[in-house]
């Protein structure tokens, strides 16, 4: 008599309590998945990082990371803001192969500077239609620096579109130096490739 | 002999008068020789948009005073922060920098209790309390292990809490990148310093001055390598420098706004802890 009733109590128990527990685990998949694939993206750089040889062995080792990791083109695209629509499709495309380059390289050498890093993942949220990973960074000598990752489509695609390190958003600051480079030489997109082509004529630029 | 002594120990308060005059006269000369930024044409619509946005209308004149900054920086204060990186090992530093911190806890207190945030006047309170004692006069920041972290905070936050906007970009001499609420916060900051009226006399000023040179010392040191990164790699430092200011304090704002630790203490009963599914997300 009481067997019956005890299993009764147990399956009733667990058919309310697996809505309950599948609930958050389905909401916070995406989330989930935006974390792994942060830290799994962490890895490989740093790894290819600490691997050492010359910037050019570097940029060749992290260069296809990045390319798959990074939503280059959409970031190119926001960062040139209001001068995609009038740029030529001609100059887009000299423009967003520069861009490729010029991150690469800036993540590169700011890499370089940065030995022993040790990088934690901590939590996930969404905000707006992405997911925001956190992570803390920690170099020796230096106090723990928070870095947010932008992720977007973490479900089925996922891509970085923003790197936000103690607050400040790599896109929005790249966006604000191009779009004031830009008002200062007569918004000629030309100028700007050519400023882009120089920078990464410069050694170790 | 006695009238040599009696000119060395102005006041610091005094002498910052003085400096704060000089950059009021240079900023007016400033102004009437560059200018104010012209505006886009009415008929550019996103051209306009991003100018407002952009709120630098004294852009040239604050450009001015970047390339004196910058020129003054590259020549003295970046080569003394290199020097005083080279020289001091980083243990040595990081205890220079525990003890400045330290010694601006009364600026830090005021400003935590004037935003009304109990927790971080607590954590203030709490760290000066055990790194004045524990932490060997502050040398050590024993406080960060225990469970009090540090927080930056200023009047400039002081009065964005209060509502206050940040106003149109300034670049200013010495202050570097700012706005008038935060120009004014730092003037409030230095009033609101105790180490500012305490005293008079010759070890006073002199005491006074190491701490404004060590703080400089400690603060270059610290962003030697940012700084040098986004001057390589900026197309337009000046706006890269602008845009980061501006985000960084707009962070610490939101963070000062967030931060509504309770109050209750730990032996207390808690208030009941949010839903699973809340605190899931």
């Amino acid at each position: 008599m009481a067997m019956p009733n005890r299993r009764a109590f147990l399956i009733s128990y667990f058919s309310l309590m697996v809505p309950v527990l599948a609930g958050p685990a389905a909401a916070q998949g995406a989330g989930d998945r935006a974390a792994a694939f942060v830290k799994s993206t962490a890895d490989r750089i740093l790894g290819a990082m600490r691997g050492g040889g010359t910037v050019e062995d570097r940029r060749r080792v992290i260069g296809p990371i990045i390319d798959k990791a990074i939503d280059v083109d959409g970031i190119a695209r926001f960062c040139l803001g209001r001068f995609w629509r009038t740029a030529s499709p001609d100059q887009q495309k000299r423009y967003t192969e520069l861009f490729h380059q010029v991150l690469i390289g800036n993540i590169t050498s700011k890499l370089g500077e940065y030995q022993e890093v040790r990088l934690t993942v901590g939590r996930s949220q969404p905000r707006d239609d992405s997911d925001v990973v956190s992570t803390t960074i920690e170099r020796s000598n230096n106090p723990p620096t928070t870095v947010e990752w932008v992720v977007s489509d973490a479900a089925r695609d996922p891509k970085v579109i923003d790197v936000i390190a103690e607050g400040t958003s790599l896109r929005l600051t790249q966006r604000s130096d191009y779009a004031a480079y830009l008002t200062r030489n007569n918004n000629d997109v030309d100028a700007l490739i050519n400023a882009m082509r120089q920078q990464l004529a410069q050694p170790n630029g | 002999m006695d009238a040599d002594l009696r000119s060395l120990p102005v006041p610091t308060a005094v002498l910052l008068a003085r400096i704060w005059r000089l950059c009021l006269f240079a900023g007016l000369l400033a102004v009437v020789l560059a200018g104010c930024a012209t505006p886009p044409p009415a008929d550019d619509p996103d051209a306009v948009a991003e100018f407002k946005q952009t709120n630098d209308p004294l852009e040239p004149t604050n450009r001015v005073f970047y390339a004196i900054n910058n020129g003054l920086d590259t020549v003295i204060l970046r080569p003394a922060a290199q020097a005083y990186r080279f020289v001091l090992p980083a243990k040595v530093r990081t205890s220079i920098h525990n003890v400045l911190s330290n010694v601006g806890t009364p600026v830090q207190l005021s400003n935590d209790v004037l935003q009304g945030k109990p927790r971080r006047a607590g954590d203030t309170t709490m760290r000066f309390l055990i790194n004045s004692s524990v932490g060997v006069l502050s040398l050590f920041d024993v406080a960060t292990d225990w469970g009090y972290p540090n927080h930056d905070t200023d009047f400039g936050l002081t009065l964005a809490n209060w509502g206050v906007p940040d106003g149109p970009f300034l670049f200013l001499p010495v202050l570097g990148p700012t706005g008038p609420r935060d120009a004014v916060g730092f003037g409030v900051d230095i009033a609101m310093d105790p180490f500012t009226w305490v005293g008079k006399g010759t070890a006073v000023t002199v005491l006074n001055w190491t701490r404004f040179g060590l703080n400089a010392l400690d603060t270059r040191e610290r962003f030697l390598d940012p700084i040098d990164q986004i001057k390589k790699t900026a197309l337009d430092p000046y706006a890269t420098f602008r845009s980061l200011y501006r985000q960084h304090r707009q962070g610490e704002i939101k963070e000062l706004h967030d931060d509504n630790r309770a109050t209750v203490p730990v032996w207390f009963s808690q208030p009941a802890p949010a839903p699973a599914q809340t605190q899931a997300r």
